[in-house]
């Protein structure tokens, strides 16, 4: 809750805020979450689930697109992390799309129909919201590779989704979180959909495992590139922070290599 | 007799709470299928009559007492008629005598005990049920078996059957607990397969497995410890009701007896001629559909045993993007229903890319590999080189309702057969010589697919 203290991930992120006043640090940026096999990413999309479904945000809206998990699996493991996902879908909060089974089969305008259709259920949860003036409408895709299998492969079709969903950010202000998997493409080539997405992403996270394999205190690393911060004067740079997580029922733990007592 | 409790029966869930006094002064005996709960209302009871009674000193005295007179081991079986007219043995004091089991902490989870209406189901964490996948020792590692609607994958070793051995017994496991069954494999006679499944034998003669039941008779030091053995050890308190067994020792090679084939449900699919994969795909969907999910009430679990799914012989194999679909389709139906998917495939056939893919979707990722029969160097390094069939490592636990990983103490098990018969996974052990080279082979034993065997470099 955000009763505790501040972790390393949310001020990598910028999400530290202590008088509440700020708007949604995340609003008009994309957040790419990259994981491996060996270490999966899902936690820190719960997380920032939770985070923008927090109480103190009541204005906050969150379009969910699941292809990798059914809602039970989600409700279960938000309600652990004190967020109860149900209640949320009630209240309008929490818009949950199964696309678990859903297929946008090959063929030029079978296919492109499928995915616009997607889309324009998106926007029109987009849109409502931001005309009920909600603060911060945030889009959540629970594993991109697995769209491009239901797109059958098409890459341009998935990342013109992406570029659309990209257009939502700055035209309603809204934040999109996109999980995918690095390993897949790091055997390709010209990986075209990976490097497209680093490219549109503002935060890149990544989950790695350690060099020295798998422990039971350290699950992993991660990395967060927050791209073009603003500092005072007003100039921008990139900010890189590395750190150790350990990821259990109730939250993650954060810290720096080797400060773990 | 003597106010101790058998194996038997404290196994079984009774909770002896044997002398307890009223204080009257007349003598009860209790021994009754207590639940917990029943349990612990009567130890709080216990501790209102023993604050009444203020009798502390004695009560410890007395039961130094008990445990200095009963150092002959109990009979191994005792009814309850004949505990309880026995075991009211006249105690000086009108106070209690509070033996019960101990337990290690009133508030931990008995996870292997719960009772549960069907054979072949465990209830998990988390919400989960478990299947066995019909090797005891991998549904140790594993923490209880395959969970209900995951999705396992195997990577097999493209020379070598080792793939067919997990195949055989999960299939069989789900036979014997008359579970339906759907078996995929690009042969074409899937029919005959079955032939060849393993039947349920019991290792329990062989005297190697330790805390064997069959020494309860024997005498030995600190029998009375024996009690606190074996409490989540499922499958050893088996042989006494075989029906409900929730995994079996399978015997290799003998071959299931008829009877648990014949009159079941079973599919089986040859994948060698189908031009695409429509035609499986709907075999599975009409398959699973007779199963769906209900969380209320399970009535049974089903497999479905598809053997190497990407097989070079089938039509399909060239089209990276059918099965890719068809195995997220497939994860995506067992989700939903209670059952699990066990898929085996080369992953040297794939393109590095899609095999990453496919160990992605995977819920139980495991891959199996050979070893050669005579390599000199690894006999060196590992002990028991001898007995080993082959090599299994464990690259993914199921994380189904949950967001934290199974870090397992070790990932690579070997696997042997025991007596020839039994199949069992034991953790590598190296030879205490060298021990540099043996953990860099330990870590390049990971499956090809696995990248960590390019970042590690000992």
């Amino acid at each position: 809750m955000d009763q505790r203290a501040p972790n390393l991930l949310d001020e990598a992120l910028g999400l530290v805020d202590e008088e509440k006043t700020k708007p949604w640090p995340l609003s008009s940026r994309v957040v790419l979450v990259e994981d491996r096999v060996e270490t999966s990413g899902a936690f820190v999309l719960h997380h920032l689930l939770k985070r923008a479904l927090s109480p103190h945000s009541s204005n906050d809206v969150v379009v969910f697109l699941a292809f990798s998990q059914p809602f039970s699996h989600y409700d279960r493991v938000l309600r652990k992390l004190g967020c109860n996902l149900t209640a949320q879908r009630e209240n309008n909060r929490f818009f949950f799309l199964d696309l678990l089974m859903s297929e946008f089969p090959d063929g030029d305008e079978e296919n492109k129909d499928g995915l616009v259709a997607l889309y324009g259920k998106i926007e029109k949860v987009v849109s409502t919201s931001f005309q009920e003036n909600k603060k911060c409408i945030t889009i959540v895709i629970d594993d991109f590779s697995l769209m491009e299998v239901a797109a059958n492969g098409s890459t341009n079709y998935v990342l013109d989704f992406l570029r659309y969903c990209r257009t939502l950010t700055s035209a309603f202000g809204c934040s999109l979180v996109v999980l995918n998997h690095e390993d897949i493409y790091s055997s390709i080539e010209r990986p075209a959909l990976i490097l497209q997405m680093e490219y549109l992403a503002d935060i890149l996270i990544k989950a790695e495992p350690l060099a020295t394999g798998l422990a039971t205190d350290v699950h992993g690393q991660l990395t967060v590139l927050n791209k073009e911060i603003r500092d005072e004067q007003g100039s921008s740079r990139n900010k890189i922070c590395n750190f150790h997580f350990r990821v259990k029922e109730n939250g993650v733990e954060y810290f720096y290599p080797g400060s773990k007592t | 007799m003597k106010p101790t409790t058998s194996k038997s029966t404290a196994e079984r869930g009774l909770y002896p709470l044997p002398i307890m006094a009223s204080p009257e002064g007349a003598l009860v005996v209790l021994f009754h299928m207590l639940t917990f709960r029943e349990v612990a209302l009567s130890l709080l009871l216990l501790l209102g009559s023993l604050s009444f009674l203020s009798y502390w000193p004695d009560v410890h005295n007395l039961w130094l007492a008990g445990v200095a007179g009963s150092r002959e081991p109990p009979p191994k079986s005792e009814s309850p008629a004949s505990t309880r007219s026995t075991k009211a043995k006249p105690v000086n004091n009108n106070i209690v005598m509070a033996t019960s089991k101990p337990r290690t902490s009133s508030f931990s989870r008995n996870l292997a005990t719960v009772p549960s209406s069907t054979p072949g189901l465990k209830y998990g964490p988390n919400g989960t049920i478990f299947i066995s996948s019909g090797i005891p020792d991998l549904d140790k590692i594993l923490g209880g078996g395959f969970p209900l609607g995951s999705l396992v994958m195997v990577m097999e070793d493209a020379e070598a059957p080792h793939h067919m051995l997990l195949l055989r017994n999960f299939m069989s496991q789900g036979l014997v607990h008359k579970q339906p069954l759907l078996y995929a494999s690009p042969s074409k006679d899937p029919k005959g397969f079955l032939g060849t499944l393993p039947t349920p034998g019991s290792s329990k003669d062989d005297k190697s497995r330790d805390r064997d039941p069959e020494n309860e008779n024997g005498l030995r030091i600190a029998w009375q410890y024996k009690k606190y053995f074996g409490d989540n050890q499922y499958h050893f308190d088996s042989n006494r009701d075989v029906k409900h067994e929730y995994c079996h020792d399978f015997d290799l090679r003998k071959p299931l007896e008829k009877h648990f084939i014949s009159g079941q449900h079973i599919d089986c699919v040859s994948i060698l001629d189908s031009p695409n994969l429509a035609a499986l795909r709907d075999r599975c969907a009409t398959f699973l559909a007779q199963f769906p999910r209900n969380d209320s009430s399970i009535s049974s679990a089903s497999r479905i045993a598809i053997q190497s799914f990407c097989a070079p012989q089938c039509k399909y194999s060239n089209k990276e993007w059918d099965m890719v679909s068809f195995i997220r389709s497939l994860r995506s139906m067992v989700r939903s229903s209670n059952a699990v998917a066990v898929v085996t495939f080369p992953p040297s056939l794939l393109s590095p890319s899609f095999s990453r893919r496919w160990q992605h979707m995977a819920d139980t990722l495991l891959s199996v590999r050979a070893i050669p029969d005579e390599d000199k160097e690894m006999a060196k390094l590992l002990t028991g080189y001898q007995d080993m069939v082959g090599l299994l490592n464990v690259h993914k636990v199921a994380r189904i309702n949950t967001q934290v990983p199974v870090i397992l103490d070790a990932t690579t098990f070997s696997i042997k057969l025991q007596k020839r018969r039994f199949l069992v996974l034991e953790s590598l052990n190296q030879a205490p010589i060298d021990s540099s080279s043996g953990t860099s082979y330990g870590t390049s034993a990971s499956c090809s697919g696995s990248s960590k065997t390019g970042t590690l470099d000992f």
